[in-house]
């Protein structure tokens, strides 16, 4: 077999395998969720399908497809059914450029653990949140419903503002790092500050991270950013028009969405896949605790979402927008300017 | 050989939706249109080796400017337009600017096309910073106050003084 | 191969095509597995069990159009300070007056839209509201 049609060929298996895995961890994602904040609420959450009613994630994407997908009459019909396309899609892309380890060895055969390493790869995955708004847009649009359109004018106005500072906010991190490349940045957060403290980029940089946080909350419309899908006042926002799959394909995007943010916020501020080296295991697993240290920290960041779900009630619009710009904003360029002050004065 | 190749891929899907966003009559068809044309483009910045330039076109022509023009779309409420017959302008202008267009292009390729290789120049980040940051310091600085004035001109534009 | 600077974006190109093909994958097969019983009333626009109200698309607040003009000028900012972050420390000291300078014009632009209440989302005054469906608390007008 020629070199090229091998390198695809593993390119396109890596792609099959990282996405199979995530869609499984966004259905598991919700039932953790589901869980959660049922216990938080002194209810159960979900028992019936089997143990710990691990099986519901099953059940509900089984009950998804078989619905009835409706079409209403007065909906654009093209752009109604390509906007979960677009939203969907566009969520599973940015995984593409995530780092998850260093090298996977299986006997005598290694890979990184990352699809593809690229210069320019958190660059990508702003391109790919940047785009993403269109999903949200017009679905709201082509569903022709009151709702819908409301709803979806309110996220992409919240999207868009919340991604100005969400991008300032990653400044920081670049000017401790120096390069684009989401593996490098991971790279220079090894080792540790004064013998004990990880040298992760949460510790300098925690306004950033606070930044980044919040506008990756908005971005993902999460409480306490869910106004575009306000139940008391939008019904579901942009997609109360849609039915089975189609809807479901947005709350799988919405869900991705949180493990792309998780992933983002786990290699830019808190060391990536570093973590204490677990000497006590067998070599066979060795390459394998990058991983699990990756894994544990997606879990936290989720579990950070769903304490927030459970804890925090709405914004009202007008404070939401206000917070993005005049608030979140300032706050990101004042942290540019410190931090790039103190690295030029210690700078030899 | 496969550079060929995806070149002439993303310029085709280039010259498609660029055909397609005259040819559309739903304004908000025409706006897709161009997102595809932006995409298209970036990468084809990105098989010449351009890769910040790339991405830089997907999140401020693709992600949004356009979103500007779609947002413009959706609150105007503009619905299909109606095609009207070809204007004089058109005709008088247009007609004649193709073809010295046409033409120019004809006379350049004929001459024989520059040999510069691919990929001699990775313009990364880093490269973008160094010749910005260094040798074009002040057209980077005119760009902030390029920056301030369209704030401006937006606000004005937007909201009539309260009177 | 792998090493090359065109292989590094090949996968992503294969990724675009892969989640493509699912995302069209999933519409296709509810829509073939789905039955269909389609009566009036289900394939109205929903508005809560009322009968719609003339068209959905009207007109809307200009205020949507200037969030969206904003933040394309702070993301072209934004997009500046990459390749600038990335290589602050060869620039060291200089490159700080340099964005410095850069920063406060820009910053001059967000104040002047601040003091012209651009950013307060529920002043609602008469003429620069075409339309305001979701309107702020009562009072604002």
């Amino acid at each position: 077999m020629p070199t090229w049609a091998q390198f695809v060929l593993l390119s396109a298996a890596k792609s099959v395998v990282v996405i199979i895995i995530l869609l499984t961890a966004v259905a598991y994602a919700v039932w953790l969720e589901r869980k959660v904040v049922g216990r938080m609420q002194n209810r159960w959450g979900p028992t019936r399908v089997g143990p710990f009613g691990l099986l519901q994630p099953l059940a509900d994407g089984i009950k998804f497809i078989l619905k009835e997908d409706i079409i209403p009459t007065n909906v654009y019909k093209p752009l109604y059914i390509a906007a979960p396309m677009i939203s969907v899609a566009l969520a599973l892309m940015s995984i593409a450029v995530v780092p998850f380890g260093e090298q996977l060895r299986f006997g005598s055969f290694s890979t990184p653990a990352q699809i593809t390493d690229v210069n320019v790869a958190l660059l990508v995955l702003l391109g790919v949140t940047s785009v993403a708004v269109y999903g949200v847009a017009l679905a709201g649009w082509s569903s022709n419903s009151k709702y819908s359109l409301l709803g979806s004018l309110r996220a992409s106005a919240q999207m868009v503002s919340y991604e100005a500072s969400l991008g300032l906010s990653l400044i920081g991190v670049l000017l401790l790092s120096g390069s684009l490349s989401l593996r490098e940045i991971v790279n220079g957060q090894s080792g540790t500050y004064f013998g004990f403290l990880p040298r992760w980029n949460f510790f300098p940089q925690f306004i950033a991270f606070f930044v980044y946080l919040t506008a990756a909350f908005a971005e993902t419309n999460r409480i306490p950013f869910d106004l575009p899908e306000a139940e008391t006042e939008l019904v579901a926002g942009y997609h109360t028009e849609y039915s089975s799959m189609k809807f479901a394909m947005f709350f799988m995007a919405e869900y991705t969405n949180m493990f792309t943010v998780a992933c983002v916020g786990t290699l830019l501020f808190f060391g990536g896949w570093h973590g204490p080296a677990l000497t006590f295991l067998p070599m066979v697993v060795q390459s394998f605790v990058p991983l699990f240290w990756f894994a544990f920290k997606i879990f936290l960041f989720l579990f950070l979402y769903i304490w927030i779900r459970g804890t925090l009630p709405r914004f009202r619009y007008d404070q939401l927008m206000a917070f993005g710009w005049k608030v979140l904003l300032p706050i990101a360029l004042a942290n540019i300017v410190l931090t790039s002050l103190y690295i030029g004065l210690t700078t030899p | 050989m496969m550079h060929t190749v995806l070149f002439i891929i993303f310029a085709v899907v280039c010259v498609a939706a660029a055909i397609n966003l005259l040819a559309q009559r739903h304004p908000i068809n025409s706006a897709l249109s161009l997102i595809v044309v932006m995409g298209s483009l970036a990468l084809l910045y990105l098989l010449l080796g351009a890769e910040f330039v790339a991405a830089v076109q997907i999140i401020i022509y693709a992600g949004a400017i356009m979103v500007l023009f779609v947002f413009t779309i959706m609150l105007l409420n503009a619905g299909e337009e109606e095609l009207s017959k070809s204007s004089r302008v058109a005709i008088v202008f247009g007609v004649p600017a193709v073809a010295v267009i046409v033409a120019a292009l004809a006379y350049i390729l004929s001459r024989g096309a520059g040999t510069a290789a691919l990929g001699d120049f990775i313009g990364g980040p880093k490269e973008i910073g160094r010749l910005l940051f260094r040798d074009f310091l002040l057209p980077f600085e005119v760009t902030s106050v390029l920056i301030l004035i369209a704030i401006m001109g937006a606000v004005v534009l937007a909201r009539r003084e309260e009177r | 191969m792998p090493d090359n600077y065109l292989a590094s974006y090949l996968p992503l190109l294969i990724q675009f095509l892969l989640v493509g093909a699912i995302a069209g994958g999933m519409v296709t097969l509810s829509w073939l597995i789905g039955k269909h019983k389609n009566t009036a009333a289900k394939l109205m626009p929903y508005e809560c069990g009322m009968a719609p109200v003339g068209d959905a698309r009207q007109r809307f607040s200009v205020k949507f159009y200037l969030v969206a003009m904003l933040f394309i000028l702070f993301d072209v900012e934004a997009i500046f300070l990459y390749p600038w972050a990335v290589i602050f420390r060869e620039l060291k000291m200089f490159g700080f007056w340099e964005m410095l300078i850069y920063v406060l014009v820009v910053l001059g632009g967000f104040i002047y839209v601040w003091k012209k209440g651009v950013l307060d989302w529920s002043r609602a005054d008469s003429d620069q509201i075409v339309a305001l469906p979701d309107r702020a608390p009562a009072g604002s007008r």
